[in-house]
């Protein structure tokens, strides 16, 4: 058998263009398949994870989306701060668990700063890789991208700028000081530096008042940005969103319904995606089809002479199905090695914009199927050339013409 | 050994040739006759096992090929059959070394080193295992394709045409080689020809006349 795998794979290369070519074609289009599958996985289970334990997000009005996408995914600015009171109401609720403070406003190096309680660390469960959490406003602690990338340690001070880019204000009249950082979760955290509400408030209060008394009434007028909010019972999804919705100034979203609605948004996207990647796939199992046929044709009399020698049909067969085997495993793994390689590509792409977290080592459950893939597709190929093989007609094909 | 009586064929599309009867011995020479077109492509294909004949006995070295079922007889014509064809088909895509391996290949048997280094070397190869067939003189390719046929020890060496395109020295000599080997091996040859300058090297060979569609001539 190994000897026949040999055959089939010094013919598939006795014409090295040809063969060079369509491994070429089969690498996009598997690759592109692989791309496309590692990709959109990871995103969506990282969402799942941001999501997880989130009932639901009350912000200032203004699109729920948005609310989502500022409050968990940390990727858009907030429509606007809602009063603290509104925290309180929330918590008086019969039907609330937990009522989880977010703060936003300002940033490190690009990495936001979020003020908020500690429940913020339990709800992703995340753990600390050194130090403590925070326990009086102006002390932080570093989720792990941000602590690497922005080159923090334990007691360093920093100070916030102003925004939630980079290049604002810089509040550095109240530094902060690092007393924790985390370990890596695999979750939002990972990219944020969270320290206590009060903190935003001290910075901001200490930024924009003129006097004692400007501070005072300021203080009397403090505000959050948003509330994550968990349900004590499941009743709450009926009651809760619209109970927040009568109240003035405030938007409720739902985790759930607005990420459904965000991934029929990029699945459109993805689908089209989807559709060019089998198409590249498809051009090449045409051209791999065309190759083989050809590759038979050519070969007739070498594959008469086989039978000569005494091979069987079915050994002839044989042969003819390793070699399309042979090119579509060899453009598989070509296409999982490029799928691979532009997955840790975009990872990386993805982490200096501070944005999704995406690797290359991850393993897809659509790889079994692109593999099942790759034999379809070569035994699709080698279905025409075989049928002419098994009415080849060594006889003929023997004589001189 | 070639046992062959009362032996016709049916085309498909209606004709029936017969052909005459032989007897030859393990080890004999035979020269196979006539006009093109008188059948001989189809009767060496009839002695391989390629075509089934429609009447008569058909003994081919140790089997009686109207016994065998087309499994058995594939492995029979790897087995006893040594078949060099007028345009040698050596296959374009694999070296030397690699063409002389396709006989075990085909029969899905070890490849026997030894017994291709003993052909290599008898057959003046030496030198030449890495070449491709475009890389060789016809000379040459055709002593590749004549060490390919007794790969594996025939009962029976096949060949059809092997003097055509060949000057007269050329022809005697591959004729020469072709003999002696068959001779070593303990072969019956069969060589097909209508070219006359075969006659007069394989002088002892029984001759097989075909005279053509539809008649027979017996064995001279």
């Amino acid at each position: 058998m190994t000897r026949l795998v040999a055959l089939a794979w010094r013919w598939l290369w006795s014409q090295p263009m040809v063969a060079a070519l369509n491994l070429v074609m089969l690498a996009l289009g598997f690759g592109a398949m692989v791309l496309l599958a590692l990709v959109s996985e990871q995103v969506e289970e990282q969402a799942r994870r941001d999501l997880s334990g989130i009932d639901l997000v009350v912000g200032a009005k203004g699109s729920p989306l948005q609310l989502i996408l500022a409050g968990v995914f940390h990727v858009d600015v907030p429509p606007g701060n809602i009063p603290l009171a509104a925290r309180d109401a929330l918590a008086a609720h019969p039907m609330v668990a937990e009522v989880i403070p977010l703060s936003l406003g300002d940033s490190h190096r690009g990495f936001r700063i979020v003020g908020t309680g500690t429940g913020l660390l339990g709800l992703y469960g995340a753990r600390l890789a050194s130090g403590r959490p925070w326990r009086a406003p102006m002390e932080a602690v570093a989720g792990a991208d941000a602590a690497l990338s922005a080159g923090l340690r334990l007691d360093q001070a920093f100070a916030g700028s102003h925004g939630l880019g980079g290049g604002g204000e810089i509040h550095d009249e109240t530094p902060y000081r690092v007393v924790g950082l985390l370990a890596p979760c695999g979750c939002v955290l990972d990219r944020l530096i969270l320290t206590a509400t009060e903190s935003v408030w001290a910075v901001h209060e200490h930024a924009t008042a003129i006097d004692d008394e400007d501070r005072r009434a300021l203080a009397a007028e403090r505000e959050l940005t948003m509330l994550l909010v968990r349900y004590r019972t499941p009743l709450a999804a009926a009651v809760l969103p619209r109970w927040v919705q009568d109240q003035p100034g405030l938007q409720a979203a739902v985790p759930a319904l607005e990420s459904a609605r965000l991934f029929r948004l990029l699945g459109v996207g993805l689908d089209v995606l989807r559709a060019l990647a089998a198409l590249l796939l498809g051009v090449a199992a045409l051209s791999v089809f065309v190759a083989l046929t050809h590759a038979v044709r050519e070969r007739e009399p070498d594959l008469a002479m086989l039978r000569m020698l005494g091979a069987s049909p079915a050994r002839v067969a044989a042969v003819v199905t390793l070699e399309a085997l042979l090119l579509s495993l060899a453009g598989l793994v070509l296409g999982l090695a490029l799928g691979h390689g532009l997955a840790a590509l975009v990872g990386s792409l993805l982490h200096a914009e501070r944005s999704l977290v995406v690797t290359g080592w991850w393993w897809s459950t659509q790889h079994p199927r692109i593999a099942g893939l790759a034999i379809l597709l070569a035994l699709a190929a080698v279905a025409w050339p075989l049928w002419r093989v098994r009415r080849l007609p060594v006889a003929t094909l023997l004589q001189a013409p | 050994m070639l046992d062959i009586r009362d032996l016709s064929i049916t085309y498909a599309a209606g004709p029936t040739l017969r052909f005459p009867d032989l007897h030859v011995a393990q080890g004999g020479q035979v020269l196979l006759g006539g006009p093109s077109g008188s059948g001989k492509s189809t009767l060496l294909a009839l002695l391989a096992g390629l075509l089934r004949p429609a009447t008569g006995v058909l003994r081919v070295g140790s089997a009686d090929l109207a016994r065998l079922g087309s499994r058995q007889i594939d492995a029979w014509r790897g087995r006893e059959i040594g078949f060099v064809p007028q345009r040698l088909h050596l296959s374009a895509g694999l070296s030397v070394a690699h063409n002389l391996e396709l006989p075990w290949l085909a029969a899905g048997e070890p490849v026997e080193r030894r017994r291709v280094g003993e052909l290599v070397e008898r057959l003046g190869l030496v030198g030449l295992a890495a070449r491709r067939p475009h890389e060789l003189s016809l000379g040459q390719a055709q002593r590749v394709a004549l060490a390919r046929a007794l790969a594996r020890r025939p009962r029976v060496l096949l060949a059809d045409e092997p003097t055509a395109h060949l000057d007269d020295d050329a022809a005697r000599g591959a004729l020469a080689l072709m003999a002696d080997a068959a001779a070593a091996e303990g072969a019956t040859l069969v060589v097909a020809t209508h070219d006359r300058r075969v006659e007069a090297v394989l002088d002892e060979a029984i001759g097989w006349r075909l005279a053509g569609a539809g008649a027979a001539e017996g064995a001279r």
